[in-house]
C-alpha cells in the first residue's frame, strides 16, 4: 500500500520539451537567414559562422573542464550563442575577432555568472556590445552585395558620397530604398540581419513550436513602428509609411525581436513584463535609431533591456490563485 | 605579527585589508585613473604621500579634536596636504598633472583617506597611523599599478609608455575604456578573493533536495532546506530507531 505512493515536490507534470530541444528548434530557425547570408556576402561569412561556433562550443568545454563541473555542451546552447554571435558581425571581418567575442560571451558573461539561466545579459550580444566597443572600425566596416548601391534612389539634396554601407546609414542621411529588395534582403549590413524574409521565416518556425512568445517581438515592433511613424510625420518626410517600413526591414531589428529580445534567461517571464519590455525596447531603439546620433541601437537597447529583467518581473508578478492584494484586503476589512 | 606594528600595519595594507581589492573604497579614481601604468604610479604614490602624513597629523591631534566636528577638522588637514602635493606635481612633473587633472584635488574626499582618518588615525597612536597609511598607500599603488598593467598592455599594446606587445596586434581598445576598467577590475577581485578565501569555505558537495525527498522528511518542518541527506537526518534516525523499539 505505501509504495503506491510516490511523494515528490513540485513540479509533478512534465513536458518533453527540453533546453537541448528549444537550442535546436532556434538554431533550425536560424538556418535560412544564415544561409542566406552565406549566399549573400560568399563564403568568407561561412567562415565566420564556423569559427564562432567552434569557439564557443570550445570554451564552454574548457571552461567546464577548468571549474570540474560537467559538460554542458550537449545543451547546444554555446552553439546558438555562437551562431547569434556570428550573425552579429561584418562578413569581411576578420575570423580572431568573433572567435574573442565568442570567448568573452562564453566564459564572462554566462560562465562567470554561473552558466546558462545564470546570466543577466544575452552572452552574444553582450559580446557584439563588447567588440563594437573594442574594434569599433572593423565592427562597422560592412561589405555589400554588389549592384547595392543602384537599388537607392538619390532624393534631392542628399551628400553625393556616403561613407556608410548599411541601408539603415543610407536612410538616416535620407535616401530612399526599394522595399522589396529591403526585403529580401540584397542590402548591405552583418551577415545575419539582412534579409527580413529569411528572418520571418525562421521566426514564423519558432512561433509555431511555441518556442517564443509572440508578445515581446510583436509589442516590441509594433511600438518602434508606430514612434517611427509618428516622428516621421512630424518631421515631413514624404512618404512617412513607407519609410516605417524601411527603418522596420533593415537594420537587426527584427532579428533582435525575435531571436534575441525573447532569450528565455534574460526577459520577463510574466506576461505583463513581457509587453513593459518589449516596450522598452521599442522606445529605446527609437531613441537610439532617431534622435541619437548612431545608425543602430537594436543590441544597445535589448541589452538594458535585459538588466531591468529583474526589476520589471518583480513588479509584475502575476496574483497566485486565491491570494488577496493587500489593498483590497485592508478595504474589505474597513 | 605583532598588531599594530609598523610591519603588520604595511602587509594590512598591501595584503589582508587592500583598499582597493578588500575594501573596495577609492573606486573612483581606481577606475579613472588607471588607463596607464604611468598614471597609476602617479596617482598611487600621491596618495601614498597624502594618506601618511594626513593619517600622521590626524592622530596627532586626535585628542585636541572634539569628535562632534571631527569631519571637517579632518577634511582641514587632509586638504592641505593635497594642496602641498597637487602645487609639487604641478611644478615637477607637469605631464602627469596634466593627465590625472581634477583627481589629484579630488584626493581631498578620497574615501580611502577618509576612511582610515575614521576608522584608525582617529583612535591610534602617530607611529601606528603613519605605517597605516604607507601600508595602505602601498596597497592602493599596488592595486592601481596591477589594474593600469592590465589595461594598458590589452588596450594599448604598451606597458609604462613601451611598446610591449608584437607589432600585428591590434589594441582590443574597450580596455583603456571605462567598461574595460570595470572588467579587470572585478576580475582581479575575483582573483584576490580566490587567493585570500580559496576553495575550502565551500561545502564539498552540495545536495540535491529535489532528488530524494521520501518518508519522514515529509513531516520534517525542515523538508529539502536543511541541505542533509535523509540517512544523516537525527529525526530520521529518531523516528526509525522509536519504531524499532
Amino acid at each position: 500500500m505505501e509504495n503506491k505512493y510516490r511523494v515528490s515536490v513540485s513540479p509533478h507534470v512534465r513536458d518533453s520539451i527540453t533546453t537541448n530541444k528549444i537550442m535546436l528548434y532556434v538554431i533550425l530557425a536560424l538556418l535560412p537567414s544564415a544561409i542566406f547570408g552565406v549566399v549573400n556576402f560568399g563564403l568568407h561569412a561561412l567562415t565566420i559562422i564556423c569559427v564562432s561556433i567552434i569557439f564557443a562550443v570550445g570554451s564552454e568545454f574548457c571552461l567546464n573542464k577548468l571549474l570540474n563541473k560537467a559538460s554542458t555542451i550537449g545543451d547546444l546552447s554555446a552553439v546558438v550563442t555562437g551562431l547569434i554571435l556570428a550573425m552579429n558581425m561584418p562578413a569581411e571581418i576578420a575570423w580572431w575577432i568573433p572567435a574573442l567575442g565568442s570567448v568573452f560571451a562564453i566564459v564572462v558573461i554566462k560562465g562567470l555568472f554561473g552558466g546558462l539561466g545564470k546570466n543577466f545579459m544575452n552572452p552574444a550580444l553582450g559580446a557584439r556590445c563588447f567588440l563594437m566597443i573594442a574594434f569599433s572600425s572593423q565592427m562597422t566596416t560592412y561589405a555589400s552585395p554588389s549592384g547595392f548601391t543602384s537599388l537607392m534612389t538619390k532624393v534631392a539634396g542628399t551628400p553625393d558620397s556616403l561613407s556608410g554601407a548599411t541601408p539603415l546609414a543610407y536612410l538616416k542621411q535620407g535616401y530612399q530604398f526599394d522595399l522589396e529588395s529591403l526585403f529580401i534582403g540584397n542590402v548591405g549590413g552583418v551577415i545575419g540581419e539582412t534579409s527580413a524574409l529569411a528572418l520571418l521565416l525562421g521566426a514564423a518556425f519558432l512561433l509555431v513550436m511555441q518556442v517564443i512568445d509572440w508578445k515581446i517581438p510583436v509589442v516590441y515592433l509594433g511600438s518602434f513602428a508606430i514612434l517611427v511613424f509618428i516622428t516621421a510625420s512630424l518631421r515631413g518626410y514624404d512618404g512617412a509609411f513607407m519609410f516605417t517600413l524601411e527603418e522596420l526591414c533593415a537594420g537587426g531589428i527584427i532579428f533582435g525581436a525575435f531571436f534575441m529580445a525573447t532569450d528565455y534567461v534574460t526577459s520577463p517571464i510574466t506576461p505583463n513584463g513581457k509587453i513593459i519590455f518589449g516596450l522598452f525596447l521599442g522606445v529605446m531603439t527609437w531613441l537610439f535609431r532617431m534622435v541619437g546620433s548612431g545608425n543602430e541601437g537594436v543590441s544597445y537597447a535589448i541589452i538594458l533591456g535585459n538588466c531591468l529583467t529583474p526589476m520589471i518581473e518583480a513588479y509584475t508578478r502575476p496574483r497566485a490563485f486565491g491570494i488577496v492584494k493587500e489593498k483590497a484586503k485592508k478595504e474589505a476589512k474597513a | 605579527m605583532k598588531k599594530n606594528s609598523p610591519i603588520e600595519r604595511i602587509w594590512n595594507g598591501i595584503f589582508v585589508e587592500n583598499p582597493v581589492f578588500v575594501l573596495v573604497l577609492g573606486t573612483c579614481p581606481t577606475l579613472a585613473t588607471t588607463t596607464s601604468a604611468t598614471n597609476a604610479i602617479g596617482m598611487g604614490l600621491s596618495t601614498l604621500v597624502v594618506l601618511a602624513l594626513a593619517n600622521l597629523f590626524i592622530s596627532l591631534l586626535r585628542n585636541v579634536i572634539p569628535s562632534q566636528v571631527r569631519m571637517p577638522a579632518y577634511i582641514v588637514v587632509i586638504a592641505s596636504f593635497v594642496t602641498m602635493v597637487d602645487f609639487l606635481m604641478e611644478g615637477f612633473t607637469p605631464e602627469l598633472y596634466k593627465t590625472l587633472g581634477i583627481y589629484i584635488p579630488l584626493i581631498v574626499v578620497n574615501c580611502i583617506i577618509m576612511g582610515r582618518a575614521e576608522a584608525y588615525a582617529g583612535k591610534n597612536g602617530p607611529i601606528a597611523s603613519f605605517f597605516d597609511g604607507i601600508g595602505m598607500g602601498i596597497g592602493f599603488t599596488i592595486a592601481l599599478f596591477l589594474i593600469a598593467s592590465f589595461r594598458e598592455i590589452l588596450g594599448a599594446g604598451t606597458w609604462l609608455g613601451m611598446q610591449v606587445m608584437p607589432a600585428g596586434y591590434v589594441p582590443i581598445s574597450i580596455f583603456v575604456l571605462a567598461p574595460g576598467a570595470f572588467l579587470v577590475y572585478g576580475c582581479l577581485i575575483a582573483a584576490m578573493n580566490k587567493f585570500k578565501i580559496g576553495a575550502g569555505r565551500r561545502p564539498k558537495k552540495e545536495w540535491d533536495p529535489t532528488v530524494k525527498i521520501c518518508g519522514e522528511c515529509m513531516n520534517c518542518m525542515q523538508v529539502g532546506m536543511c541541505g542533509k541527506k535523509p540517512e544523516q537526518c537525527d529525526t530520521v534516525k529518531g523516528a526509525n530507531e522509536g519504531k524499532e523499539d
